[in-house]
């Protein structure tokens, strides 16, 4: 079939990208994880207590609180859109995960005969399979995520609406339900599981705390998908170019509804997770956090126009937030110049990459 | 009447085609066949119908009235991808490249080689750069299956499009005036792919406005007016200024 090659093609007119031009080293996560480098140099220089275990295990639980979140929304600015429901989600799964648990937890309660049953003192209450009611409450949570990013995908790949709008009104529509399901009290796990959950949630694994790890290990399975599956390369495919990506056969729909699905179920774990660390799930838990996470994301190098970020950047947003709160805690500056200074950070990030494109 | 013998000559035959849209009547009567191996060059002004043909033949959308039969069959093309599907690639003008994914990556959108790794359908990385390179390599095209779209040339562009086509092993590739944005010397090369498609035995419809290159690789010339065929003749039986009389009207058929 294919034609024997005449001679072996030269490059003569184009030049290979050297190695620092290339790959990390060019991207603006590249920048950001090196300025996050310095940082913790000169935060070690600058306070004895930074680089304690402690700290540092303190620094790793606080950004893990949302990362997960933001590897949900990195996925949805990859593919050039924007999910500003993430912070509603949190809140509504969290809120929907507790109240599931103390109703099934509850004797009497319609339903909870399936999962608990009273001791013989009358008093103390068993479960009937020791994890079944963990599972189906953090289930009844993901599932209500789940249903918000269906709703969303639906919105936006199928009817034509646009991101920001779509996500805009469902911000409101699932903090609203959030309060409407609550009554405003919000609420927090209990029964014979729920020490099981602050176990899941809040606990110490192996010296690191817990969200830290589901982190890692969904950061390295979102690194896989992105890279190394078709469905990655046509998230990807999409934020570079939508109509390209239709016309050569992509289910541009399809994938960008699974998008919004990852995001809001990511988002949905993120505020499950939160709430074992609370100890509850307040009806206003999570408010405005939708700003941290695309901050965070948009920090880590996603573009919001689209086609390009990744899980790295992500967690480094992440990190790099979180460790200047924490040094301007540790540095004893007011608390309200934070806010601040993340505003500028983010400018300033997008702003280096951008200098660094015109000078390439 | 479609005789056995026709029907296995022609990849692809049109009868009769038109469209309207609304009250507009884009095509009127076209009639075209093309035989396997033929290269055929598609000229005609702004609004002549040119790309309401392709997109017809494409199937972006169907004609109103008429038949389309592909390698002897009739054929009905709801969406884009039941034209490729049967055999037929568009490289579009404006390219439909993803310009931050690699050229192999762009080769292979949408269709990427996998690995099985248990449960889970990998990419092939590796497989795809070097089938990426070897398509290059038929090109003669200085594009290497690892670098950004985004800083390529116009003409590497045109050659990862083109590669696209070839990989599906497609009977008929429509080009949208492949040599409008290039340089002089890719204009060679991308003519030099179009008589390598041909040896294969690949039909192309030629889109273009540059007459200097429908004469070097065409083997007959179509020239529409007002949504009608109004030419169709061999490159030998006519001359440029002919064509370009054909196409202002100067000249009403031939």
């Amino acid at each position: 079939m294919a034609t024997p090659l005449e001679s072996p093609i030269t490059f003569s007119n184009v030049g290979k990208a050297r190695w620092w031009r290339s790959g990390l080293f060019a991207s603006q996560t590249g920048y950001v994880l090196l300025a996050l480098v310095a940082l913790f140099v000169v935060m070690n220089f600058a306070s004895p207590y930074f680089l304690t275990e402690g700290n540092l295990q303190n620094v790793a639980k606080n950004f893990s609180f949302i990362a997960i979140a933001t590897l949900g929304v990195t996925f949805v600015i990859i593919t050039g859109g924007i999910d500003l429901s993430v912070g509603s989600v949190m809140c509504f799964s969290a809120m929907i995960t507790s109240m599931v648990m103390t109703q099934i937890s509850t004797p009497g309660m319609p339903g909870a005969e399936w999962f608990v049953h009273l001791a013989d003192d009358g008093k103390t209450v068993i479960a009937n399979w020791p994890g079944l009611i963990l599972l189906v409450s953090v289930l009844a949570g993901l599932a209500v995520a789940l249903i918000v990013g269906l709703v969303n995908g639906f919105c936006i790949a199928v009817l034509g609406l646009s991101p920001f709008v779509t996500t805009l009104g469902m911000l409101s529509i699932v903090r609203g339900l959030g309060y409407v399901v609550s009554n405003g009290r919000g609420s927090f796990p209990s029964g014979p599981e729920a020490s099981y959950f602050y176990t899941l949630t809040s606990g110490v694994v192996l010296g690191m705390p817990a969200p830290f790890i589901y982190l890692v290990v969904l950061a390295a399975a979102m690194a896989v998908v992105l890279h190394h599956t078709s469905f990655g390369r046509h998230v990807f495919a999409i934020g570079g170019n939508e109509k390209a990506a239709a016309l050569t056969g992509i289910p541009v729909v399809r994938v960008k509804i699974e998008i919004y699905v990852i995001c809001a179920l990511a988002a949905g774990l993120q505020g499950i997770i939160i709430s074992g660390w609370l100890g509850s799930a307040p009806a206003n838990m999570a408010t405005s956090y939708e700003l941290n996470v695309i901050a965070a994301a948009v920090i880590g190098g996603a573009n919001l126009a689209g086609g390009i970020g990744g899980p790295l950047g992500a967690i480094v947003g992440c990190v790099l937030l979180e460790v200047i709160r924490n040094g301007l805690v540790l540095a004893q500056v007011n608390s309200y110049w934070q806010q601040t200074l993340v505003g500028v950070i983010i400018i300033a990030a997008v702003l280096v990459d951008r200098l660094r494109s015109r000078m390439a | 009447m479609v005789t056995p013998h026709d029907a296995g000559l022609a990849v692809l035959e049109l009868k009769g085609i038109g469209k309207e849209f609304g009250a507009i009547r884009a095509l009127h009567g076209v009639d075209l066949r093309i035989s396997p191996g033929e290269v055929v060059g598609l000229m005609g002004d702004n609004g002549a119908g040119k790309s309401t043909l392709v997109k017809i033949i494409a199937g972006n959308f169907p004609p109103s009235h008429g038949e389309i039969r592909f390698d002897g069959r009739p054929v009905h093309f709801v969406r884009p991808i039941d034209a490729r599907a049967v055999g037929i690639e568009v490289v579009y003008q404006d390219l439909a490249l993803a310009d931050n994914l690699t050229a192999a990556a762009n080769v292979f959108l949408g269709r990427e080689l996998k690995r099985k790794l248990g449960p889970f359908a990998l990419l092939d990385h590796k497989a795809m750069a070097a089938r990426a390179l070897e398509l290059f390599g038929e090109l003669r095209s200085e594009t290497r299956p690892h670098d950004l779209v985004r800083q390529m040339s116009g003409g590497q562009r045109q050659a990862v499009a083109i590669a696209r086509t070839r990989l599906s092993n497609a009977k008929l590739v429509m080009m949208d005036e492949p040599t409008a944005a290039i340089s002089v010397r890719q204009v060679e090369q991308v003519l030099s792919l179009i008589h390598r498609l041909k040896e294969q035995g690949v039909a192309v419809v030629l889109i273009s406005h540059r007459m200097p290159d429908v004469f070097a690789v065409c083997d007959r010339v179509v020239v529409m007016r007002r949504g009608e065929k109004r030419a169709d003749k061999a490159i030998a039986d006519t001359s440029p200024e002919e064509v370009t009389s054909l196409i202002t009207g100067a000249k009403e058929a031939a």
